[in-house]
């Protein structure tokens, strides 16, 4: 069954510059495994420690390119492999296999796999949707794992309120600029002019530019800003509710939860935050690593392991802690060259 | 988390809380900030400070204080105390007139505002007409006289402020009561002086700015002499027994007459241009004062030579053949003599000079030979050299006290001995319950050691730290430097300084120990100097050594400035503290924190580079630890440019603040008003729009390894602890950082015996990185109940009980932006407190307090006192991280307040309202220092002119301030005397309130 070959290691090299097709990708795995009589879903790891799917040209180039210098790659039954598995934070609950493996020059096959929603890391939702005004929109930023800045500015200015004495002028935070290629720009959900009026939940109504300043930066790992659009014309309409349209801009969180605020929930925002990172002992990096909620991750080398340059003092250290700086907890707390504990895996 | 937003409703949680917490702004220390005016009652003996924001401030005997504002917020023009009662006249510059009285309420005092009036001319007439420029209380206590801009003078009746518009002297009855040949000439205008006789209450005074002068009988109404001066008039006095005017003028002499009914003079009696014949400043105020030996005292403000020392701020004394000119380092505001109070008295015999200057106030005493300066009890000027940092240290043991007092002393030799003149009152405030020092540090590179027990700051001792340094210029040598023979006699007066030689002996950061005596301080070009308490002089060389934080650090240039020079052979020092070691980080960056252990004898410094640890008993460097990212460019250069636009930034802030006070507040009344505010309100509509063009944003990033100054060293901690496993403690040492860092590192300190011996180890035992990565304002380790851990040496001192080292400990780290608590020695998360993300405002400061009950002697708890950047001061309770209360203390846009402040380790603070004034704050409603004082006219008969410490009155007078701390302290000034006399009152209510929270 796949599960015999569930422990079975294979590793094998591939032209990081040249890395081929995917068709032949898919026949060297499945050779390499000898299990070219079953279908089934190859995956990756990413820097960030997310189980993320290969299935055609492009992907299978960007996980290679993505190697550094390890690619690890996941292979599991089709029909085992619910959609579930991919996205992020996948790889720390459920591993199954893992192959090890740099290689050049296979076949493709020819099949186009177009990959399901769920097969991608979230970066940004609308959330409460149902409970909001139509006017409003909350958007969620999700930061982890994602290697854009956030990429926004926020500023001062007048926004007109109706109150029952008519139109009032009241002071406002307003989405000032956009910087090109960060996340609030790619998720396309929030735009110059937008008035902010909620940071996770908070109303900012009283609050100066500094205050909400800090206290975006605050939340910036999971950035739940509500705003009214400049453009009004883009709104959610009630009743008639459309998720792959309206409701989510690149998929990944189920469809919006009908309670008070939250799609947000603050035990989730509370672990993303409590992954402070403790590191044992010397600055060295193998001394042992464990987050801070209790469940440590202790990375064991192998002896015979080679290993990286990671094993110098200090900087390497920093450069792994900046890499796992998004959040650890659903990364693999893995330094370079080093072996996670329960994700079976073989090195050169 | 939403624990924040829904308070507490635990009735009896709510009830201790109200017990324990209140919100209290006591006193304000120092020198208040731009004085404008002075006044002084001889019968009260209380002197009287305006100043430029509407304050007004009165001083009496030590512990005796008072403050009223003015609503207007204008500035104070003028203070006049109605003689022979509690009340005081002021006038603004709006030309309004108020009126004060201190009223007993509850066996206290308080000054509160009666009532406020304006002189209105009739309608049409020129608003000069009514602008008062001098006021004169009259002796029968309830007439004011009135002098204006248009020569008129105007009566008007206390307390109601009514004008009694038939008593006002108008300059055409003056004319029209002038003998012919006086009135061909313009010589009205302007009223520059009024004066009641000395002796005869129905003959005033008037003088005109163009030069005459008559005395005028208020009841018959006519001019009874008058004198025509050919120099503008300045100002007049009038000798005690009414025979004799002295005049003072524009072009820098003083004129004598004599007055007589029967032959009018045409000339003066003698004039004379002291600081002549080249053209001088004008004599703006004078004072001729009788003495019983026979020469007068003639006490006169400017006249000094015009060209040569036109800039000069100078109060001349002239008496007996000698002379001297008081040169200030700051504008003189305004000046008074203090003489005989009794009017039946024959002579002034005057014996002190009052100066208010712009920066400082300076008493120089008149019956000591050589006229030396009295040290002030009071109204410091905090800021002689600006304050670069602030350290209090709580309940200083009697011996320490003793000692820096005792050094000193001797550093206050130039003073007089003469007691304090201003004693009028009497404080009621109980003694302090303790004694405490707030350290300042100065730009200068001194730090000076206050005694902050009471209601009055005193300077007890000061530190320089320049000898250790080659400077440029010698300190000795700016000690008056004049030759004998040097015209005009300038004598340098007062400490205000603001001139720094060289900046990077400015003093960043203090810690002192006080069980020990040891002190470290740290300075602004990365000097680390670690000195002990002798009270004997020592030649000693400061051993040097290198700390290079950067260890293997490559294709590094440190752009910023030079380390200081320091002098290499033995040097001589004071009494006092006295340095021994000097570490020197590499870079010379700016000391950012700073911590020291005397138990175990080692100092740990950070700066942005990173941190280290000295071990002073042994002189050796332990360790270093570089904490910089290898990709911070900034911190690596040297921040100069940043130093520099901090400082800027700072000034800035400052004069942004000065502004605010004085904002819609003309100045003194030179050109027409109106035309200054239009110009400001234009250049602020001109602001506003500009800030429409291109609107303020902030950009919304998280935070990143790649920042900038996320290696910088921002908090250090000594404690013995559980680092490594939960079966063993040893002492550690706890680092944070800008970037969210802590490093811990645990300690081998060999055993007494063996302490010079064997080195001290230091093994990195931890990293923790916090995911939030806001720098890193405080660590702090709680026992196993969890009450925080008790400082070096307190428990050997028999101060507190050992702590608690069977339960598990925990580590609280307090970062700008939330509060954690984790276990140990495991390091993982147990509670948290998010400070930002919920309201959006950033720890500033940290300190743990004890909160002492108020109903219950023995019951107390220990707290973190926290001030945010929005000016904020919350409680934050420990173990749980609970807030508790939460008041609005410093306005948010007073940044430099803000980065002032100091708490206490028993729930009070400090902040600066302005570069010269400590604001004291209170948390605690146990502990609370406040003035409550009482003053009234029948106690003040009493009083006489003060002793004199040479003279023989000094036996029989109790000294009523010198060593006030001690006296206030032990209850009764005799008993500070007596060696060791253990304050067992306090030392057992400390003990208590140590060991209320563990019971």
């Amino acid at each position: 069954s796949f599960t015999s070959f569930g422990a079975e290691f294979r590793r094998f090299s591939l032209d990081r510059h040249k890395p081929g097709r995917f068709e032949d990708f898919y026949k060297l795995v499945v050779h390499t495994h000898r299990i070219s009589n079953s279908d089934v879903t190859i995956g990756y790891a990413d820097v960030h420690g997310d189980l993320l799917p290969i299935n055609n040209d492009d992907n299978f180039c960007k996980a290679v390119s993505s190697a550094n210098p390890l690619l690890r790659v996941f292979i599991q039954k089709r029909e085992e492999a619910d959609h579930y598995n991919f996205g992020a934070g996948t790889l720390s609950r459920k591993k199954k296999v893992l192959v090890a493996l740099r290689d050049e020059g296979l076949r493709r096959r020819a099949h186009l796999d177009i990959s399901m929603p769920h097969d991608f890391r979230p970066v940004s939702s609308v959330i409460d949707v149902d409970i909001l005004p139509e006017t409003h929109r909350r958007v969620r930023l999700y930061r982890h794992g994602c290697e854009k800045p956030l990429g926004f500015y926020i500023r001062d200015g007048i926004s007109v309120r109706v109150t029952p004495h008519g139109l009032e002028k009241v002071p406002g935070i307003f989405i000032s600029r956009m910087v090109p290629g960060g996340l609030a720009e790619s998720t396309g959900l929030l735009a110059v002019n937008d008035e902010v009026l909620e940071v996770n939940g908070i109303e900012v109504a009283g609050k100066t530019l500094d205050q909400v300043t800090d206290m975006m930066i605050a939340n910036s790992h999971n950035l739940i800003v509500t705003v009214k659009p400049a453009n009004q014309r883009n709104n959610v309409v009630r009743g008639s509710r459309a998720p792959s349209s309206a409701g989510q801009s690149s998929d990944g969180a189920g469809p919006p939860a009908p309670h008070v605020l939250q799609n947000f929930h603050p035990d989730e925002v509370e672990s993303d935050e409590d992954a402070d990172i403790v590191i044992e002992g010397a600055a060295a990096p193998p001394g042992g690593l464990t987050r801070t909620n209790g469940t440590s991750l202790v990375p064991r080398r192998p002896r015979d392991a080679p290993l990286d340059s990671s094993g110098r003092e200090g900087g390497g250290l920093h450069r792994m802690l900046s890499a796992l700086q998004p959040d650890p907890r659903h990364s693999l707390v893995l330094p370079r060259g080093g072996v996670e504990e329960h994700g079976p895996a073989l090195t050169l | 988390m939403r624990r924040f937003l829904r308070p507490g409703h635990d009735p009896a949680r709510e009830r201790l809380k109200r017990d324990l917490f209140q919100f209290n702004k006591t006193v304000e220390h120092g020198f208040p900030h731009q004085p404008s005016a002075l006044g002084c009652s001889a019968s009260l003996r209380i002197l009287a400070i305006g100043t430029r924001s509407g304050a007004v401030k009165l001083y009496g005997a030590p512990g005796v204080e008072f403050m009223g504002l003015h609503q207007e917020n204008n500035a104070v023009m003028q203070i006049h105390f109605l003689p022979g009662q509690c009340q005081l006249v002021t006038l603004l510059d709006d030309n309004s007139l108020h009126l004060w009285s201190l009223k007993v309420k509850g066996g206290v005092s308080e000054l509160q505002e009666d009532e406020s009036f304006t002189l209105r001319g009739p309608p049409g007439a020129a608003p000069s007409a009514t602008q008062i420029t001098v006021v004169l209380p009259h002796s029968s206590r309830e007439l004011l006289y009135l002098g204006t801009e248009g020569g008129n003078v105007f009566v008007v009746q206390l307390p109601a402020f009514r004008v009694l518009e038939d008593r006002t002297i108008s300059t055409d009855a003056v004319l029209q009561r002038l003998p012919e040949e006086a009135r061909h000439r313009r010589v009205f205008e302007m009223v520059e002086a009024l004066q009641e006789h000395p002796q005869d209450p129905n003959q005033i005074l008037i003088g005109y700015s163009r030069g005459l002068i008559v005395i005028w009988d208020l009841q018959g109404s006519r001019v009874l002499c008058h004198f025509l001066s050919s120099q503008q008039l300045e100002n007049v006095c009038w000798q005690r027994d009414g025979r004799l005017l002295v005049s003072c003028h524009s072009d820098g002499s003083y004129c004598q007459w004599p007055v007589s009914r029967d032959a009018q003079q045409a000339e003066p009696l003698r004039s004379c241009v002291p600081y002549g014949p080249f053209p001088c400043k004008a004599i703006t105020k004078i004072f001729w004062l009788t003495t019983q030996q026979g020469m007068p005292f003639t006490i006169f403000q400017g006249g000094m030579p015009r060209a040569s020392y036109g800039d000069r701020h100078c109060i001349s004394v002239v008496h007996d053949g000698q002379q001297t000119a008081f040169d200030f380092t700051s504008r003189v505001i305004d000046f008074t003599v203090l003489a005989e109070a009794d009017p039946a008295a024959a002579f002034d015999d005057p014996y002190a000079l009052v100066v208010l200057a712009e920066e400082e106030l300076v008493v120089i005493d008149l019956q000591t030979a050589g006229w030396p300066p009295v040290q002030l009890p009071y109204l410091a000027s905090l800021h002689c050299s600006a304050i670069t940092c602030s350290h209090h240290v709580s309940n200083i043991p009697l011996k320490l006290w003793e000692r820096i007092i005792a050094a000193g002393s001797r550093q206050n030799a130039q003073f007089s001995t003469m007691e304090w003149p201003i004693d009028g009152g009497t404080s009621l405030a109980p003694a302090p319950p303790q004694r405490d020092l707030l350290l300042t540090g100065h730009e200068d590179g001194t730090v000076r050691f206050w005694d902050a027990s009471g209601v009055c700051l005193r300077l007890l001792y000061k530190l320089s730290t320049v000898r250790v340094f080659l400077t440029d210029t010698d300190p000795s040598e700016n000690l008056s430097a004049h030759g004998e023979d040097e015209w005009p006699p300038l004598r340098k007066v007062g400490s205000f300084d603001p001139y720094s030689d060289d900046p990077r002996l400015g003093i960043q950061k203090i810690f002192l120990c006080k069980y020990s005596g040891y002190l470290a301080v740290a300075g602004t070009a990365g000097q680390v100097l670690v000195l002990e308490l002798n009270d004997e002089a020592a030649e000693q060389a400061v051993q040097q050594v290198e700390a290079d934080l950067l260890q293997d650090q490559e294709g590094y240039r440190w752009k910023g400035h030079e380390r200081l020079a320091a002098r290499s052979g033995p040097v001589r020092f004071e009494p006092g503290f006295q340095p021994f070691v000097l570490v020197q980080c590499q870079p010379p960056a700016v000391v950012t924190s700073l911590a020291l252990h005397s138990e175990w004898r080692l100092v740990a410094f950070g700066t942005s580079h990173g941190f280290g640890l000295f071990d002073h008993q042994q002189r050796r460097q332990v360790f270093v630890k570089c904490t910089l990212h290898p990709s911070d460019q900034l911190a690596l250069e040297g921040p100069l440019s940043r130093v520099k636009s901090l400082k800027k930034s700072l000034r800035q802030s400052f004069r942004r603040m000065r502004r605010s006070r004085v904002s819609s507040r003309k100045r003194r009344p030179t050109g027409p008003p109106g035309e200054v505010q239009e110009g400001s309100a234009k250049a602020e509509r001109a602001g506003l729009q500009n800030m429409e063009l291109a609107p303020v944003q902030r950009r919304i990033e998280a935070r990143s390894a790649e920042d900038s100054f996320t290696g910088f060293v921002r908090t250090l901690y000594f404690a013995d602890t559980y680092l490594r496993d939960s079966s063993r403690h040893c002492p550690s040492l706890w680092a944070g950082t800008n970037g969210g860092t802590v490093y811990a590192f645990s300690l081998r300190v060999p055993p007494a015996e063996r302490r010079m011996d064997e080195p001290v180890r230091a093994e990195q035992a931890k990293e923790i990185q916090l995911m939030h990565r806001a720098p890193i304002v405080g660590i702090l380790v709680l026992d196993g109940h969890s009450v925080p851990l008790p400082e070096p040496l307190e428990v050997a001192h028999d101060l507190s009980k050992s702590p608690d080292m069977q339960g598990s400990h925990q580590l609280l780290v307090v970062s700008e932006e939330q509060f954690k608590v984790f276990t140990l020695p495991k390091v993982s998360a147990k509670l948290k407190l998010k400070l930002t993300a919920l309201e959006g405002s950033r720890v500033r400061r940290v300190g743990v307090a004890h909160f002492g009950s108020r109903r219950a002697e023995d019951y107390g708890e220990y707290h973190l006192a926290v001030l945010t950047n929005l000016g904020d001061i919350q409680v934050v309770s420990l173990p749980l991280l609970k807030p508790q209360v939460r008041y609005s203390c410093i306005r948010r846009e007073d940044v430099s307040g803000i980065a002032s402040c100091v708490f206490t380790k028993y729930g009070q603070g400090f902040y600066l309202i302005s570069p010269s004034e400590f604001e004291r704050f209170s948390l605690s409603t146990k502990w609370l220092v406040e003035p409550r004082c009482l003053v009234d006219l029948a106690e003040t008969k009493n009083h006489s002119r003060p002793g004199n410490g040479a003279g023989p009155g000094k036996a029989s007078a109790p000294a009523r301030w010198v060593g006030g701390g001690e006296g206030l302290l032990a209850g009764q000034p005799q008993r500070a005397s007596v060696p060791h006399p253990r304050p067992a009152g306090v030392l057992k209510e400390v003990q208590s309130t140590l060991e209320g929270d563990r019971g």
